[in-house]
């Protein structure tokens, strides 16, 4: 971003000069925006010819075979959908059984909150979009809050609520040390933050560390937050793909909602159910009561109608059919549980093989770690000779996607981060 | 309400935005918003009493809810969507012969929607195909569509691709390839940060630019004498513009008039944006091969503004030319100088994208790909595509005829003239709310209608109400 804005300023500066030549075009000026960290691991991935590489940089599930999947439950559900004429335009607050059944899943489907039909819920583009709406919403309406974003956090999450406007503070999480939560530096920082500022949380399978509060610190970052009026915003990407149990992995919410927060919710269905590319999620916003909650739809069915105008059909229609039919459903909850199964599984290899190879370090934390993502402790250096002598690909902050992992290559890497660590 | 001169809505909208007062939401009432909007998407162009925003908002409590509940208490109720609330307000009517002409959304000749065959068998293929995956597109979408799209708007032979001068990202439909190229240009444009924009317009204009940061002017279009277009005051408000100004244009079926530029006339325009004002300009294409029932014919304009090597930006929507509506997808293509530029331009896009949605939805692109690439149905969809479009000329041709049976007064020759989805009738606000209230016709309170909408049964009750409306209210006609 920095580099946009001093390419946008230089550009101003010689905007006269260049501007009034119809020969040089209006664009010489644009520099080349440096590449996304995460997504331009795999594309170095691909250039790669090496029989042995590995790619655990993007999140995204991979079989024991290394293949992407797709689920049973979506490809039942879309044999179901296929040809229907339901092409047509989604009002702009989405498909609304498909925002029911999200926030069922995200609260309990017996939560005072929906009976009293006090939650606004909007169809949104995936985990970012929810995201990126709290924040467009964060801006008009408490527009003097600002967001606290944990240390280290998914990156995308500093553009978002930067684009959006909205002035950002950190607050410690992550401690280098132990390899897990720096709890009492992150009750700190959310103490001396002004009140009323806006917190966003990792539900579950905190990403990139892998490093989750236990339920006991979560009741006092609740009882914290309540002291200081905060707002609590949960960005709940993994439910049900961390522990394999849906009601588990929302616990944090569940605590939340006992302490009476009014809690928004960004909830996404890219990782637990495959869905990644259809760009399927759901922000909601827990209100007063069903009057605000109406309120609150429409306002932010305004941040919707300028930006896309309606959301994509599709990927809710998948969603909507699973989560209604009891059996599809079913049939999803014991797939969840197996992806979840088989990040586990290898994260205990992982650590056996490294145990194995002789390490002297310690690799506790790979098996403490929950969800997708494992926060290896490596440095940059170290990972970069991974990559370029191992053919091992990931992001230099030493996060490992443990859905890369598998049987046939958990020895190699086992064997590759032991050489770089030694 | 206090007077004060008349302030552009996005001008309005932008200051407020940067000020971060926003809770001009809260404190300015709904209705002077939902006027001020209709005001902008209509196009009245008399100075406007508006309340003085800034001295509203005397009393802003900003603070948080202070332990009490709900941090949005004083959130107040968003006004409704001129035009999707038209489908709101039609749905709650329970009289069986009412008649939405109000979205623009293909309807058969039995009022009901139509997935194209050709989608039918692209989704079918893409079900059975076990490679497939659901996995993340690249932030631009897939690679494929974006080289197909492009092709398709700039013509498959068009120097412009061959020399790897176009940047193309697939983008949420119309809107999300506008509201992307918008905030491109606010990020980059070394010109004047401002767009102008037709009048009237699409009403979603004068929200999407805005929000990305461009100041929005617009130009003369439309004129309600001839029931054509107003050339010269065009080309007037073109030359006044600041050099280097962005300029957006209806690629074709100029929404919601209908009425477009003849060659000729396009010609005129791109002299004095290329020649004179060296402007930018931005073609919203939402209806190539619908409006006349030929893609090239729908596309020349573009493709004459390309052709003279000058850079151009264009948004594609499959919205309607292939149904789509619901799976949002589209196209942004930049055109520029030299292929280096294209991939810097590329790169910068992508900063715009990901913090908004990471990625494109995949399913519709990956119809839209299929259709493209096979011979097969690229044919077959020319086909049904002219067919929609013949549909909607005949009904034009049959609404024309019932109101000349009916002997209504006027003329009525531009419901001929006009093409495209939308006949913009030149009826009046006061006409249409009587056609709403007496006959249960829903349509914008602009007067435009979706030719979309009608068919041989509902085309004599819309005759027999535009007769009424215009018979009881002589005056009113614009």
């Amino acid at each position: 971003m920095a580099m946009a804005r001093k390419s946008a300023a230089s550009a101003l500066a010689g905007a006269g000069k260049r501007m009034m030549s119809a020969k040089s075009g209006w664009w010489t000026h644009v520099e080349p925006a440096p590449r996304d960290p995460i997504l331009g691991v795999t594309e170095n991935f691909l250039k790669d010819s090496h029989p042995s590489k590995m790619n655990v940089g993007v999140g995204a599930y991979r079989n024991n075979e290394g293949k992407p999947v797709v689920l049973e439950c979506v490809r039942k559900a879309e044999a179901k959908i296929a040809g229907s004429d339901l092409m047509e335009y989604l009002p702009m607050g989405g498909n609304v059984k498909f925002n029911d059944l999200s926030v069922q899943l995200a609260y309990g489907e017996n939560a005072e909150c929906l009976e009293s039909k006090r939650v606004a819920s909007i169809q949104a583009l995936s985990g970012t979009g929810a995201c990126r709406l709290l924040a467009e919403f964060q801006k008009r309406f408490q527009p003097d809050s600002q967001i606290l974003i944990p240390v280290p956090t998914w990156a995308n999450h500093h553009n978002i609520w930067k684009d959006a406007h909205v002035k950002a503070q950190t607050y410690r999480y992550y401690d280098p040390k132990t390899k897990g939560l720096d709890f009492s530096g992150l009750v700190e920082d959310i103490k001396n933050a002004p009140s009323g500022s806006f917190v966003l949380l990792h539900a579950c399978a905190h990403n990139p560390t892998g490093v989750d509060p236990t339920a006991e610190q979560w009741r006092e970052i609740s009882a914290v937050m309540k002291k200081k009026e905060h707002f609590a915003f949960f960005d709940m990407a993994y439910q049900g793909f961390a522990s394999g149990d849906c009601e588990k992995d929302a616990q944090a919410i569940r605590i939340f909602m006992e302490d009476g927060h009014q809690i928004g919710c960004a909830q996404s269905f890219a990782k637990n159910m495959g869905l990644y590319g259809q760009r399927i999620g759901c922000l909601s916003i827990i209100t007063d009561d069903q009057t605000q909650a109406a309120t609150v739809k429409t306002q932010l069915q305004l941040i919707c109608r300028p930006m896309y105008s309606n959301p994509p059909v599709h990927g809710a229609l998948i969603v909507q059919t699973i989560l209604s039919n009891p059996e599809l459903k079913q049939l999803w909850l014991q797939e969840v549980k197996g992806m979840a199964d088989r990040i586990i599984s290898m994260r205990h290899a992982l650590r056996e093989n490294l145990e194995k190879a002789g390490s002297q370090l310690s690799w506790q934390h790979i098996t403490n770690q929950i969800g997708m993502f494992c926060y290896s402790g490596m440095t940059p250096e170290q990972v970069d000779r991974l990559t370029n002598e191992y053919h091992v690909y990931m992001t230099r902050n030493g996060r490992i996607s443990m859905a890369g992992v598998t049987t046939k290559n958990v020895e190699y890497l086992a064997n590759a981060i032991h050489e770089v660590t030694k | 309400m206090k007077s004060s001169s008349f302030l552009c809505l996005s001008h309005l909208v932008h200051n407020v935005y940067q000020s971060g007062c926003i809770n001009y939401f809260a404190d300015v009432t709904c209705v002077s918003l939902q006027r001020l909007l209709e005001a902008r998407v209509y196009g009245e162009s008399e100075t406007f009493p508006v309340v003085n925003a800034f001295d509203s908002m005397a009393s802003l409590n900003l603070s948080s809810a202070a332990g009490a509940g709900s941090y949005f208490a004083h959130v107040e109720q968003a006004p409704e969507d001129p035009i999707l609330g038209i489908t709101v307000a039609f749905n709650k009517d329970p009289s069986p012969v009412k008649v939405n002409l109000g979205v623009g959304a293909y309807r058969t000749e039995d009022g009901k929607p139509l997935v194209l065959d050709v989608v039918r068998q692209a989704e079918q293929q893409l079900i059975s195909d076990e490679s497939r995956n659901k996995e993340y597109l690249g932030i631009t979408g897939i690679t494929h569509f974006n080289r197909l799209s492009a092709q398709l708007i700039l013509g498959s032979d068009s120097p412009a691709i061959a020399e790897k001068r176009v940047a193309t990202a697939q983008c949420l439909s119309g809107t999300g390839s506008l509201r992307v190229g918008g905030e491109f240009l606010a990020r980059h444009h070394s010109g004047p940060k401002i767009i102008y924009v037709p009048s009237p317009t699409w009403g979603n204009h004068f929200k999407i630019f805005p929000f990305a940061g461009l100041e929005t002017k617009t130009y003369r279009y439309y004129d309600p004498k001839t029931k054509g277009l107003d050339y010269e005051g065009l080309l007037e408000d073109l030359r006044a513009a600041p050099k280097g100004a962005v300029v957006l244009l209806h690629a074709c079926a100029h929404n919601p008039t209908g009425v477009d530029p003849s060659q000729e006339q396009w010609e005129g325009i791109r002299r004095v944006i290329r020649e004179e004002k060296q402007l930018l300009p931005f073609f919203d294409s939402a209806y190539q091969g619908f409006a006349s029932g030929s893609l090239d014919t729908d596309a020349w304009a573009v493709r004459r503004f390309v052709s003279d090597g000058g850079e151009v930006f264009a948004a594609q929507s499959y919205a309607k030319n292939m149904g789509l509506y619901g799976e949002r997808v589209g196209a942004l293509s930049i055109i520029v100088k030299e292929a280096g530029i294209a991939t810097r331009v590329e790169s910068q896009l992508k900063l715009v994208i990901r913090p908004m949605y990471s990625s494109p939805p995949t399913h519709g692109a990956a119809i839209v790909t299929r259709i493209l690439s096979s011979k097969k149905l690229f044919d077959e969809w020319k086909v049904e595509l002219k067919s929609m479009a013949d549909r909607i000329i005949s009904m034009r041709h049959e609404l024309f005829e019932a109101l000349k049976a009916r002997q209504t007064p006027g003329n009525w020759e531009h419901i001929l003239n006009q093409i495209g989805m939308f006949t913009f009738t030149g009826l009046s606000r006061e006409q249409v709310e009587y056609m709403t209230r007496e006959f249960h016709i829903y349509m914008t309170l602009d007067g435009r209608i979706s030719m979309a909408g009608l068919n041989s049964q509902n085309v004599p009750q819309l005759a027999d109400a535009m007769h009424s409306a215009v018979v009881d209210f002589p005056q009113s006609s614009k």
